[in-house]
C-alpha cells in the first residue's frame, strides 16, 4: 500500500492536534514539523489557558469560531482523560458592574444558546456572591457558564506529541520550512533548513506565520498580525477566585480574566495591544500593558495583593488573521494544500475540533478516503509527579529508584525522579536540544515562588548529565539561551 | 516505633550547625536535616573571605568557617541526614511535632519534641522587583550566578550589569572583573549604597561605575539578554520621565535581598513580622508555635555568619530550656518595638530574666545617631549608621525589667 506523505507545519495546539487525529489512519504517514527545539513555544505557550464555553462568537460574523469552539470544549472532555492532560471544570462567571452590562449578558445567553452551549443561566447579586465570594461587592450579577475548563496548554501539546509519535507520527525539531515545492499545482514536499521533505499533502499551522507559510504556496488573500496580550501571576498564598471570573465583554475583547490557573496561582490577565505585522516575536511585556491589566482585574477582584506577591510576568501574541475568522481549508489553487490559519483564540478550546475538522477536509475536498488502524493507542501516561503521589507509592518508587526522593525544585515538589522521566520523554519525541523550559513544562520546576533560583542549577546539571554535553551549553529555551559561555576560566585564557 | 528526637534542627548552614552543635553538647538528642547533598548551606559557595572574625576570631572563607563547623558536627557525634528535603512540620501538640521528610531512602516521619528551624533564605528575582520586557537567558540571582561559577565551574557571561549594590551584588562584581568577565555597571536604587564599605571599595578598585537613585526597569534580547533600560529615580523613588538609558550586556544579575523562607512555618501558623519576614520570636528565638525555634537568614537577613552562628546557639539553649520544663514557663513578656528610623528588629519579646541581643536595622542611613529606648533610659551613640549593616546591641536584664510592658528602639540625631 502507498502511504499519503503529510506534513503538518507548526507542533502547536492546532499541529499537534492533527498530527494525533491523523495518527489514526493506516494510509496517511504523518511528519510534525517545528522550529524551536520543542513543541508547544509558539503561540500556544502563553494564553489564558482556558477552555471557552462557546458562547462569544456570532456564528454570522464568525462561523467557524462559533462552530469549533463548542464542538472542541466537549472534545477535550474526553482528551484530557485520554491523555492525562492536567486540567479542571471550574466554570466561569461573566460579571456585571452595572444594569447596563446586563443587555450584553443576555446577548451572549441568546448566542450561547444560538451555539448550541449548555447550562448557561443569568444569575443575580446574591447568586453571584456565594459563587465566587470573593468577588467585587458591587457586582450586581452575572452569566454563569458552568461548562468553561482550564488545561495546561503546553502539557496538553506535550501530551497530544507524545501520543502521536507513539502511533507512528515523526516529530521534526529545529527544522524550519523555507519554502514549499508545487509541481502542476500539487504540492510535493517542503524545503527546509534541514533539507527537502516530501509531502502530498501539506498543513500549515504555523501559527503567527501561517500568512507566510501560506504565501510560499503563493496564496496571499490573509494577514496575521500579532496582538499581544500580557499576564501577571502571582504566589500560591495569594487568594484567587475558585471560578474563572470575565468582565462583561466589549466589542474587541474578552476582557481581563482573574482566575486561579491549574497550578494554583492567582493570573490576571490579558490586555490586547495590536502590534505591527513585523514584531511577531515580541513578546516582552511593558509596564503599560502590565498596568492596564491590573487596573482592569482591580475592578472586578478588588483584593489585589502587594506587588511583592508577583512571581512572574509573561506576554503571549494572538495571530490575528484579517476578517477574523479561523481559515481552515484546502486552497483549491493548490492540490494538497490546507491552511489552518488565523488560529487565534479561542484556538486551545477548538484546536480537537480543528484537527477533525482537517481530517474531513482530507476525506471530502482531497477526495482520501481514510483507513483506520487496527491498533491506534488513544492513551498516553503521564510522567510520575513528586507532589501528586500518595505516600505509599512514593515510597514504592524511591524503593526501586532512589531519584523519586530527592527533591530537586523545593517550591513545586519536583523530584529528580520527575526530571529524569521528562528527559526521557524529550528524547522520545526527538528533542536534542537540552533546555530548562522543557523540563519546565513537563513537570512544573523552575515556576514556583523562587522560579528557579534554587533548582535551575541543579536541572542545568541532570540535563547535562543525561545529554552527554557541557553544562553551560544547556539552554534555558533552545539555541541562543545557553547557560553559560564557557567553564570559569574560559575569558582569562580568551584573553591571554 | 518512630523515631523520636529532643530536637530537629531543619538547615544545614551556619545557623543549623551552630544549632545542632550546640544541642548535642547541652545533651539533646538532636537530628539535623538538609536538603543538599552537602552540608554548609550557602556557604560552600561563598569563597571570599571575611567570614568568622567575631566567632572564630580569624578571617575565613565560607568553605572553611563551614567545613570547622562540620568537623564539630562530626566530634560532638550529631546525626545528620543530607539530601532530605522535609515536606511537612506538623504540629501535633505543644509537646510533639511530628517531621515528615523525604530522601532517596523513602518518606518518612519522626517525631520530635523541638523544631529549630534554619532554612534560610532566599533571593528576590527578576519578577518581583517588577523588571519587565523579554524572559531570556543571562537573568541570574546573584546566588544562582556564585552557585553557577563557585560549585559547578561555569561562567554565565561576559558583559554584566548588577542590580543591587549590597554586599552580595558587590562581591559578585569582583568575582566576575577577577574572571575577566566586564562588569559593565552596577545600579542601585537608593541614594547610598548597600553594602560595607570595605565591598563599596570593590568598585573603585575594578573601575566599575555605580549608578546611585537608579533603577533597573526592563531587559531586552532574543534569546539572550542583549541590553538594559536603566532610569533615574527622585528622593520618593519614582521614575524620572526621559532619564532613561541603556547599556549593552549579556548578563543581569539581580541582587535585591534575600526573604526569609518561612513557607513550612507559615503552614502551621507561625506568625510572621512583616518587617523582617521571618517569625515574631521570643528572647530564646521561640516562634508563635510553642517549641518551634528560628536562627539564621529565616529569622531576618543577617549580614555576618558569626550572628547567624550565635543565634543557632541560642535557639539551641531555648531547645533545652522548652525540654526541661515542658514548654517556656509563662511570663510578663516585654514587647520591643521599632521606632522611628527602625525599620526591623528581633527578637520582639523580653523577659528581663537574661541578657539579650537585639538585632536591627535603621531604615535609612544617618550620622552622628543616638540609639535610644526612651521606656529604660538607654542610649547609645554612633558617628554612623547604615541599613546595611545589622546593628547588635546588648540589653541586660536589670535594663530590661525597668520597663512595664513594651520598649521601644529608636534611631535619632544627636
Ligand atoms: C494572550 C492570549 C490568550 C489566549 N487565550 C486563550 C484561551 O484562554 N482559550 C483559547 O481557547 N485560546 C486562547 N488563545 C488562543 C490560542 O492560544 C491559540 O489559538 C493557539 O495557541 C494557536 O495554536 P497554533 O498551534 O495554531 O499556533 P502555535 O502555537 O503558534 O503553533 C505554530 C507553530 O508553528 C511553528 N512554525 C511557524 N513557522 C514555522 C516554519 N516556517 N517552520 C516550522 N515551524 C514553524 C511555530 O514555531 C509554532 O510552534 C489565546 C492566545 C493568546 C496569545
Amino acid at each position: 500500500m502507498k502511504r499519503i506523505k503529510v506534513a503538518i507545519i507548526g507542533a502547536g495546539i492546532s499541529g499537534a492536534s492533527i498530527a494525533r487525529v491523523l495518527s489514526r489512519y493506516d494510509n496517511l504517514e504523518v511528519h510534525l514539523i517545528e522550529k524551536n527545539s520543542d513543541v508547544g513555544w509558539g503561540v500556544t505557550k502563553a494564553n489564558t489557558a482556558l477552555i471557552h464555553g462557546g458562547y462569544d462568537d456570532d456564528p454570522k460574523k464568525f462561523p467557524l469560531r462559533a462552530k469549533l469552539c463548542i464542538q472542541g470544549n466537549r472534545i477535550w472532555h474526553q482528551w484530557v482523560k485520554e491523555l492525562e492532560i492536567p486540567h479542571i471544570w471550574n466554570g466561569a462567571l461573566i460579571v456585571a458592574l452595572t444594569e447596563d452590562d446586563f443587555d450584553e449578558l443576555e446577548t451572549l445567553l441568546e448566542r450561547g444558546i444560538k451555539n448550541g452551549v449548555p447550562e448557561m443561566r443569568i444569575v443575580d447579586k446574591e447568586e453571584a456572591l456565594s459563587l465566587e465570594p470573593g468577588l467585587n461587592p458591587k457586582a450586581l450579577g452575572g452569566l454563569w457558564i458552568p461548562i468553561v475548563g482550564q488545561i495546561g496548554p503546553i502539557p496538553a501539546v506535550v501530551a497530544m506529541v507524545e501520543n502521536a509519535v507513539s502511533n507512528g507520527v515523526k516529530l521534526h525539531l529545529e527544522t524550519e520550512v523555507k519554502g514549499i515545492k508545487v509541481e502542476n499545482g500539487e504540492v510535493k514536499g517542503i524545503e527546509t533548513n534541514n533539507g527537502l521533505i516530501d509531502a502530498d499533502i501539506v498543513i500549515n499551522a504555523a501559527g503567527l506565520y501561517a500568512d507566510e507559510i501560506s504565501k510560499m504556496v503563493g496564496i496571499d488573500y490573509f494577514e496575521i498580525h500579532p496582538r499581544k496580550g500580557e499576564y501577571w501571576i502571582f504566589d500560591e498564598d495569594v487568594p484567587g477566585p475558585r471560578r474563572v471570573l470575565f468582565p462583561t465583554p466589549t466589542p474587541i475583547s474578552k476582557g481581563v480574566v482573574v482566575t486561579t490557573e491549574i497550578s494554583g496561582h492567582l493570573m490576571i490577565g490579558p490586555n490586547a495591544q495590536d502590534l505591527p505585522k513585523e514584531e511577531k516575536e515580541n513578546l516582552a511585556t511593558t509596564m503599560e500593558g502590565l498596568n492596564e491589566v491590573w487596573e482592569k482585574a482591580k475592578k472586578i477582584w478588588p483584593n489585589l495583593p502587594p506587588k511583592s506577591k508577583v512571581i512572574r510576568t509573561f506576554a503571549g501574541l494572538r495571530p490575528e488573521p484579517s476578517g477574523g475568522d479561523f481559515i481552515i481549508k484546502a486552497e483549491e489553487e493548490v492540490y494538497g494544500f490546507i491552511n489552518v490559519a488565523g488560529i487565534r483564540s479561542p484556538g486551545l478550546t477548538s484546536a480537537p475540533a480543528i484537527a477533525y475538522e482537517v481530517k474531513e477536509i482530507i476525506e471530502c475536498d482531497l477526495g482520501i478516503t481514510l483507513t483506520e488502524k487496527s491498533h491506534w493507542n488513544p492513551y498516553r501516561r503521564d510522567i510520575t509527579h513528586f507532589f501528586m503521589t500518595p505516600r505509599e507509592e512514593a515510597n514504592r518508587l524511591i524503593a526501586t529508584n532512589n531519584s523519586y526522593g530527592k527533591i530537586v525544585c523545593k517550591c513545586n515538589k519536583v523530584s529528580e525522579g520527575d526530571i529524569l522521566e521528562a528527559i526521557e520523554r524529550m528524547k522520545f519525541i526527538g528533542v536534542k536540544t537540552p533546555s530548562i523550559d522543557s523540563v519546565k513544562v513537563r513537570t512544573k520546576a523552575t515556576s514556583g515562588t523562587c522560579q528557579g533560583t534554587f533548582c535551575k542549577v541543579r536541572i542545568v546539571q541532570i540535563l547535562a548529565r543525561e545529554y552527554k554535553v557541557e553544562p553551560w551549553k544547556v539552554t534555558l529555551k533552545g539555541k541562543g539561551s545557553e547557560i553559560g559561555v564557557g567553564d570559569v576560566k574560559v575569558l582569562l585564557r580568551r584573553a591571554s | 516505633m518512630m523515631e523520636s528526637y529532643d530536637v530537629i534542627v531543619i538547615g544545614g548552614g551556619p545557623a543549623g550547625l551552630a544549632a545542632a552543635v550546640k544541642a548535642k553538647e547541652l545533651g539533646l538528642e538532636t537530628l539535623l536535616l538538609d536538603e543538599n547533598e552537602f552540608l554548609g548551606g550557602i556557604l560552600p559557595q561563598c569563597i571570599h573571605p571575611g567570614f568568622g572574625i567575631h566567632y572564630f576570631k580569624e578571617e575565613l572563607t565560607g568553605p572553611e568557617f563551614a567545613h570547622r563547623f562540620i568537623e564539630k558536627i562530626k566530634d560532638v557525634g550529631v546525626r545528620y541526614q543530607t539530601s532530605t528535603y522535609v515536606l511537612n512540620i506538623e504540629n501535633y501538640s505543644d509537646l510533639e511535632k511530628k517531621i515528615v521528610f523525604s530522601s532517596p531512602k523513602g518518606i518518612k516521619e519522626v517525631w520530635t519534641k523541638t523544631v529549630i528551624y534554619a532554612a534560610g533564605a532566599r533571593e528576590r528575582h527578576a519578577f518581583e522587583i517588577g523588571i519587565v520586557g523579554d524572559r531570556v537567558a543571562g537573568i541570574y540571582t546573584a546566588g544562582e550566578a556564585q552557585t553557577l561559577m563557585d560549585i559547578y565551574g561555569i561562567m554565565p557571561g561576559k558583559e554584566i550589569v548588577i542590580v543591587g549594590s549590597g554586599d552580595v551584588g558587590l562581591i559578585m562584581a569582583r568575582r566576575f572583573a577577577l574572571e575577566g568577565a566586564k562588569v559593565k555597571a552596577v545600579i542601585e536604587l537608593m541614594p547610598y549604597p548597600g553594602g560595607l564599605a570595605r565591598n563599596v571599595m570593590i568598585l573603585r578598585d575594578f573601575n566599575i561605575p555605580l549608578y546611585l537613585s537608579h533603577k533597573v526597569v526592563e531587559v531586552r534580547g532574543r534569546a539572550r539578554v542583549e541590553k538594559i533600560k536603566v532610569v533615574k529615580v527622585d528622593e520618593n523613588l519614582k521614575e524620572i520621565p526621559k532619564s532613561e538609558f541603556w547599556i549593552d550586556a549579556d548578563t543581569l544579575l539581580i541582587s535585591a535581598g534575600l526573604v526569609p523562607n518561612v513557607k513550612l512555618l507559615q503552614r502551621i501558623g507561625v506568625e510572621i513580622d512583616p518587617s523582617t519576614g521571618g517569625p515574631i520570636v521570643n528572647e530564646l528565638l521561640e516562634t508563635t508555635v510553642p517549641g518551634i525555634f528560628v536562627a539564621g537568614n529565616a529569622l531576618l537577613i543577617n549580614d555576618l555568619v558569626d550572628y547567624v552562628a550565635e543565634q543557632g546557639e541560642l535557639a539551641a539553649f531555648g531547645a533545652k530550656e522548652f525540654i526541661e520544663n515542658e514548654g517556656i514557663p509563662s511570663k510578663r513578656w516585654i514587647k520591643l518595638e521599632n521606632g522611628q528610623n527602625i525599620r526591623l528588629l528581633a527578637p520582639h519579646y523580653l523577659s528581663g530574666e537574661r541578657d539579650v541581643y537585639v538585632y536591627a536595622r535603621v531604615s535609612t542611613p544617618m550620622e552622628n545617631v543616638k540609639i535610644v529606648f526612651p521606656e529604660i533610659k538607654k542610649e547609645l551613640r554612633f558617628p554612623i549608621l547604615r541599613p546595611a549593616e545589622m546593628l547588635r546591641i546588648r540589653l541586660r536584664a536589670e535594663e530590661i525589667r525597668r520597663a512595664e510592658k513594651k520598649i521601644t528602639m529608636e534611631a535619632i540625631p544627636q
